[in-house]
């Protein structure tokens, strides 16, 4: 794989193949994230977390996947502590950083902050998130859940429900979908709805895609139904709020029709979009979707820092 | 045929021709006048009659020869433009604008959340992704872009 030294800050910048061959290797790295083998792959790698932006999930799955390779974290994880409190421009934060480490994993609340980490920095680059744009590894990760699932991406029905405009991780994930060759189904309230010159982006790469809001219908005949955070502070108004949250709600009932081999992913945390009893149903996969983080993770680190399990 | 003069000649300078009709006044914004040299005179003209493009506007600038980051602004703006550099009465130099592929600078992204608008050290940088009419992409946010007059930097 050609990934050594490169940076990942958006999904466009990996080809269909490059993806394919990153789902492959994140397979043969499950063993290792479950900790039932070893690996010294990242022996001697040091990967800066700069974390801008609270995160949980996103930097515990990255310094797991740096630990279980070998490897160690120097960590920012609160942007008051740092630098930036000061005045430094994120450039200067992130060539300094790029001179204490061999990767930089980052998340910062602008967009288009990872792409100037990326000229910033003479090391690679991983976006782990910047603003309302690009979460490539959500993606990656996300597909990954999907091949563990189905064996091929191609062909996939996915159901895309509830916020399609603002959630980060939609907009890389419609992307790849549409690139390997699934269909995608777009289930959103109006105010939600993907935005034009993302759909016209997919229309372009000739991605099949229906609209329908109407979940249980989009349900129907679904392979994945890909469940999205409904941000509660895009909205003006709670009410406005807890209209739209309360109409997407995933529960046996609108599960009742689908497949049995229908999987529900959501990138959580959840807020509500998914009861938890789906959580006793054979559909549910987002736990294991969380899960699949450290082995994609580990996977493309591997691959920037060039490691090799020895 | 007697053909009427509406702009004088000049010595020396740079004559920008077959501006898109009513443009000219953006094309003098990112001349920027207050970089003229203060003996130098500027001439408009609006709404000329253009055999290649209808109607057109022109502007000639004495004593001043472009930087190519105001050749590519030009390009940006007034596509369908010619430029000519005047030395001694003389054209020494005629060619059309030529947009590049990408564009340092001259436009600022409208993404208020975007990190080129949050004091970094850099410039906003923008990739041309379409020509036709003209839509460019942030390179950073990704955020496209076709409505210049409006987000100059």
């Amino acid at each position: 794989m050609a990934l050594k030294g490169r940076d990942l800050v958006s999904i466009r910048d990996l080809s269909p193949r490059e993806i394919t061959d990153l789902l492959r290797a994140s397979r043969k790295m499950i063993p290792i994230a479950e900790g039932k083998k070893a690996s010294n792959a990242l022996a001697g790698k040091i990967v800066a977390m700069a974390f801008f932006e609270p995160s949980t999930r996103t930097r515990l799955s990255f310094e797991a996947a740096v630990q279980r390779l070998g490897g160690r974290c120097i960590t920012i994880a609160d942007s008051g502590i740092s630098s930036m409190k000061k005045g430094e421009s994120l450039y200067d934060t992130v060539r300094m950083l790029s001179s204490y480490s061999d990767a930089i994993v980052i998340r910062h609340p602008n967009e288009g902050a990872a792409r100037l980490a990326a000229d910033a920095s003479d090391k690679p680059v991983i976006n782990a998130g910047d603003g309302a744009g690009q979460h490539p590894t959500q993606a990656l990760l996300d597909l990954a859940t999907m091949q563990e699932a189905f064996g091929a991406l191609a062909g996939l029905k996915v159901v895309l429900l509830g916020d399609l405009k603002y959630g980060r991780t939609v907009h890389s994930l419609a992307y790849a979908l549409g690139i390997l060759g699934s269909e995608l189904v777009l289930a959103s309230p109006p105010a939600l709805r993907l935005p034009d010159e993302s759909r016209a982006e997919l229309d372009q790469l000739g991605v099949k895609i229906t609209e329908e809001p109407d979940i249980e219908r989009a349900v129907r005949d679904a392979d994945v139904l890909y469940v999205t955070r409904i941000q509660k502070e895009r909205f003006p108004d709670e009410g406005e709020y807890r209209k739209v949250a309360g109409s997407y709600r995933i529960d046996a009932r609108v599960l009742a029709s689908a497949k049995p081999r229908l999987i529900v992913m959501h990138p959580l945390p959840r807020a509500g979009e998914i009861d938890p009893e789906v959580d006793r149903t054979p559909h549910a996969a987002y736990f294991r979707e969380a899960f699949l983080a450290v082995p994609v993770r580990m996977a493309l680190l591997s691959g920037v820092l060039g490691g090799r399990a020895r | 045929m007697v053909r009427e003069l509406k702009i004088t000649p000049i010595k020396n300078g740079t004559v920008i021709d077959h501006i898109g009709n009513g443009l000219a006044l953006e094309v003098l914004r990112i001349i920027g006048i207050k970089e003229l040299d203060k003996d130098s005179t500027v001439s408009i003209a609006l709404h000329v009659r253009s055999g290649k493009i209808g109607w057109k506007d022109m502007v000639k600038v004495e004593n001043m020869e472009l930087s190519p980051r105001k050749v590519n602004a030009i390009a940006l703006l007034a596509p369908t433009a010619t430029i000519s550099i005047i030395r001694d009465y003389r054209v020494q130099d005629k060619r059309s604008v030529d947009l590049p592929e990408r564009i340092f600078g001259i436009v600022k992204c409208p993404n208020p959340s975007c990190i080129s608008n949050q004091s970094e050290p850099v410039e906003s940088q923008f990739h041309v992704i379409r020509r036709r009419p003209v839509v460019l992409s942030c390179a950073y946010c990704e955020r496209q872009v076709d409505e210049f007059l409006k987000h100059l930097a």
